[in-house]
């Protein structure tokens, strides 16, 4: 999709100056950044270091979504914790299973981050660091576990690493056996490689520190990078985001809703939009930056029926959901008729957070999508806006 | 015997829709619009046929559509239109996002929601609670019964190999549809019962077909959020007519984040874990080669439990990724007058929800103290004692010993399972991950 590209190509140059993508590969580490904003939350930027150990190109992986490196033996448990770590605008670290373009599975430790605006505490970006944590055979009694670094240092952490993994009887004392244990490891059986994959590794702090030092240095380039168009990232959340502000993961969440619609927000003056869908932007010609904060009043004209205006007055001040058909205008001012339906909608405490406005084109033919008809169309976006907005409303809020 | 109606545009199906509600009221029948002989012929509903493929199928698929960002999935378009719909005209018992809900702080994040109304207009159980198989009575209450305007829409496999959708098909009466219907009880949005071959009027026992299609539908709908429940009789069902339900809630069940033990791989390549670290002793199912493996270890599982008369609850989570089967207790202890009148004041029926950690409260008082101890007591009533779920593993593993691989030695797993350590590393590594925010950057 064109304006896809142009979205994630934007997610970078707007926040930070020219040769940012040049220096984030000056770093040797596996990295990506993701867009929590643009729909799909997809990969905005992949390191070099990235696209080499997963062997992909980057027009494979730009403007994908992170799942992609899953696969059958990936821990559906480990999943769900980054999805609400992404949810909750948390850091992360965990150990996973993901697999490279040739179908071939590898553990790495995962660390991910949210990269916060300064200005107003949103999450711009998440950022997420990939270590792969090497293979240690466990069968043979004379090869090590945990990492040999680890291992020279300090010898009764590493039998106590050794005894978590069931396995009393591994020496570990001598520096010979940690040769020995390396060339075992290149000639180990593909049953030892099955073994490995369905029993994940141990991460070890070599590999914690590997996954902290990429962060630091990735945070650090972003940082200088958008110092310098004004609109400083950084790692730590600095002001709590504003009420008219939706976090990320309500945006995450809505940006999968993919119909003309707007969330207006009763609770501020003049009752403005707080959200407004891709296909709103691309039905009415606007921007996002010149609809957000504004009544949707904007879309009406000259022709419009002023009588419809009020009766969707009325219905918003009773908080009952109505479907009307009126005149509105586009940003070239060309009319179009409008078949709208607004509902109230409900946060998790029971009241009234917001009104879902869900357009669609009258006067546009093409109104079959896999055979529901626009009505129904309409009301499954007004479903799918409420189990977003109470669910998200639910927790305790990220702090 | 699949339907042989061509796909059928939208403008003229909603003509035709038009034309279906005149034809019922025409019909007559028992005046009520029901399911049965007397209303159904000539009704018509949606029909959302869904593709029956295999799981290795399914995922080279997946891969290959991850060009596209996934937008919300069109079982979910059609199960939230038709639920709004029904909202708008008024036939739910009351707005369930008008409840207050929260999620309980503290490390299990169990989900509490104050819940006045729902009690109160409940259709009240009508058979014994100590038989978890029970023949169907025609005279008590069940979905044929049901007006059809709660039925949103039939699901049904696909004849050829894709996703078909007809927006105003027949009810074929004679193939036995499976259809969704609303829950006028709602516990959250979107709260929907499956009822498989409803016309079939099926006792409340799962067997391979019906968790199959139960599993598809969670495959179908393709959202970690959309979670399909099932209770047997004894596990707080509450009408004998085989039926799941569903509801969307955006947020982890606490039984999602809990720890897993490995006990054992099926040769068909399901993986069978103990629950860790939680108030109710269960057993969860992921994996398989295919879609059918999975379903299958977990159904015979199911009619080993109903063979042997343990009332269970089983939880299809993670589109259909992970599937938890909870044997229970609770009431028969309740029936013994084994639970603290603290616990029966609550008047929580630890149903599947429940147990999974989403608690709906009746009591202000009760919902305004919620805590994690308080539901952690409750919960660890329902739980059957460690020696009880011993045994009742060792039958369920002798039911699918046949799908479990030779060398691996279950037995002598569960027998070792005396020993605190758990079995699999990787869940010592996933205690760690279960609080997040860990790393400060």
């Amino acid at each position: 999709m064109e304006s896809q590209l142009g979205l994630i190509e934007q997610s970078f140059d707007l926040r930070y100056s020219g040769w940012v993508r040049e220096a984030l590969n000056e770093l040797p580490d596996s990295f990506t950044i993701t867009d929590p904003c643009i729909s799909g939350h997809p990969i905005v930027f992949a390191s070099n270091g990235f696209l080499k150990i997963f062997g992909y190109s980057k027009d494979e992986v730009i403007g994908r979504n992170g799942r992609m490196f899953q696969g059958p033996k990936t821990n559906r448990r480990s999943v769900m914790e980054i999805r609400e770590a992404v949810r909750e605008e948390k850091a992360i670290q965990i150990s996973l299973l993901n697999y490279r373009k040739d179908g071939t599975p590898f553990w790495m430790l995962f660390h991910m981050c949210p990269v916060f605006s300064k200005e107003d505490g949103r999450v711009i970006h998440f950022l997420g660091v990939q270590v792969p944590i090497p293979r240690r055979p466990k069968r043979s009694v004379s090869t090590v576990v945990g990492n040999i670094g680890n291992l020279c240092e300090n010898g009764a952490r590493a039998r106590e690493g050794m005894f978590r993994c069931c396995r009393r009887e591994v020496c570990s004392d001598t520096v010979l056996e940690l040769g020995r244990g390396s060339a075992l490891d290149s000639v180990s059986s593909p049953d030892d490689r099955e073994i490995d994959i369905n029993e994940p590794c141990e991460t070890s702090e070599l590999e914690k520190q590997k996954a902290n030092a990429a962060v630091s240095n990735v945070l650090s380039v972003l940082t200088h990078y958008s110092e310098l168009t004004g609109k400083l990232v950084c790692g730590k959340r600095c002001c709590l985001s504003g009420t008219g502000l939706l976090g990320s993961s309500l945006n995450i969440s809505l940006g999968r809703i993919k119909q003309s619609f707007v969330l207006s927000d009763p609770r501020l003056p003049d009752m403005p939009i707080v959200y407004a869908s891709d296909t709103f932007l691309e039905l009415t010609g606007y921007a996002r930056h010149e609809v957000l904060g504004h009544n949707c009043r904007f879309l009406s004209g000259l022709d419009t029926d002023p009588a419809t205006q009020f009766q969707i007055k009325e219905y918003i001040r009773t908080e009952q959901p109505c479907t009307v058909r009126i005149l509105n205008y586009r940003k070239d001012r060309t009319p179009f008729w409008n078949l709208l339906h607004i509902s109230p909608v409900r946060n998790a405490s029971g009241k009234v957070a917001y009104f879902v406005g869900v357009q669609i084109d009258d006067s546009c033919k093409n109104q079959e999508e896999h055979g529901l008809s626009p009505q129904r169309r309409q009301l499954s976006v007004v479903g799918a806006v409420k189990v977003a907005v109470r669910s998200l409303s639910m927790g305790a809020s990220s702090s | 015997m699949m339907l042989r109606i061509k796909r059928v545009p939208t403008v003229v199906s909603n003509f035709q829709k038009e034309e279906a509600e005149e034809d019922s009221r025409h019909a007559g029948g028992c005046g009520r619009n029901c399911f049965r002989s007397c209303c159904l012929p000539g009704a018509k509903l949606p029909l959302y046929a869904f593709k029956k493929m295999n799981k290795t199928e399914g995922e080279k698929k997946s891969v290959g559509s991850e060009n596209r960002e996934s937008p919300v999935a069109f079982l979910d378009s059609l199960l939230l239109g038709e639920w709004e719909d029904r909202m708008q005209r008024g036939l739910f018992r009351y707005d369930v996002t008008a409840c207050e809900t929260k999620v309980i702080p503290g490390q299990c994040g169990f989900i509490a929601q104050l819940n006045e109304g729902r009690h109160l207009k409940k259709r009240p159980t009508e058979f014994r609670v100590d038989k978890v198989s029970q023949p169907f009575d025609e005279n008590k209450f069940n979905f044929t019964k049901v007006g059809q305007e709660e039925v949103l829409f039939q699901f049904e496999p696909s004849t050829d190999n894709d996703v078909q959708f007809f927006p105003n098909a027949p009810i074929n009466i004679e193939n036995s549809p499976s259809v969704v219907a609303i829950n006028v009880s709602p516990i959250e949005y979107g709260h929907i019962l499956l009822i498989p071959r409803i016309l079939g009027c099926l006792p409340q026992r799962i067997d391979r077909d019906s968790f199959l299609l139960a599993l598809y539908m969670a495959a179908e709908a393709g959202s970690p959020y959309f979670r399909l429940g099932y209770n047997s009789l004894g596990a707080f069902a509450t009408i004998n007519h085989l039926h799941f339900q569903a509801y969307y809630l955006a947020v982890p069940f606490p039984i999602e984040r809990a720890p897993t033990g490995k006990i054992t791989t099926t040769i068909g390549g399901v993986k069978i874990c103990d629950i860790l670290n939680y108030p109710v002793r269960g057993l969860v199912f992921e994996g398989g080669n295919t879609l059918e493996e999975l379903s299958n270890v977990v159904s015979d599982s199911c009619i080993c439990l109903q063979d042997n008369n343990i009332p269970y609850n089983v939880l299809i989570a993670d589109s259909g990724k992970r599937i938890f089967l909870f044997p229970q207790c609770y009431a028969e202890k309740q029936a013994l007058g084994e639970v603290s009148s603290e616990l029966l004041d609550t008047q929580v029926n630890p149903a599947v929800w429940e147990i999974s950690g989403h608690m709906v409260l009746k009591r202000k008082e009760d919902y305004e103290e919620a805590s994690e101890e308080n539901a952690w007591r409750l919960l660890a009533e329902v739980s059957l004692s460690e020696e009880r779920f011993h045994e009742v593993k060792e039958l369920l593993f002798e039911a699918i010993s046949c799908s479990i691989e030779e060398d691996n030695g279950v037995t002598q797993n569960l027998l070792d399972e005396s020993d605190a350590c758990p079995q699999s590393l990787e869940d010592v590594d996933a205690l760690k991950g279960s609080h997040p925010g860990i790393v400060s950057v």
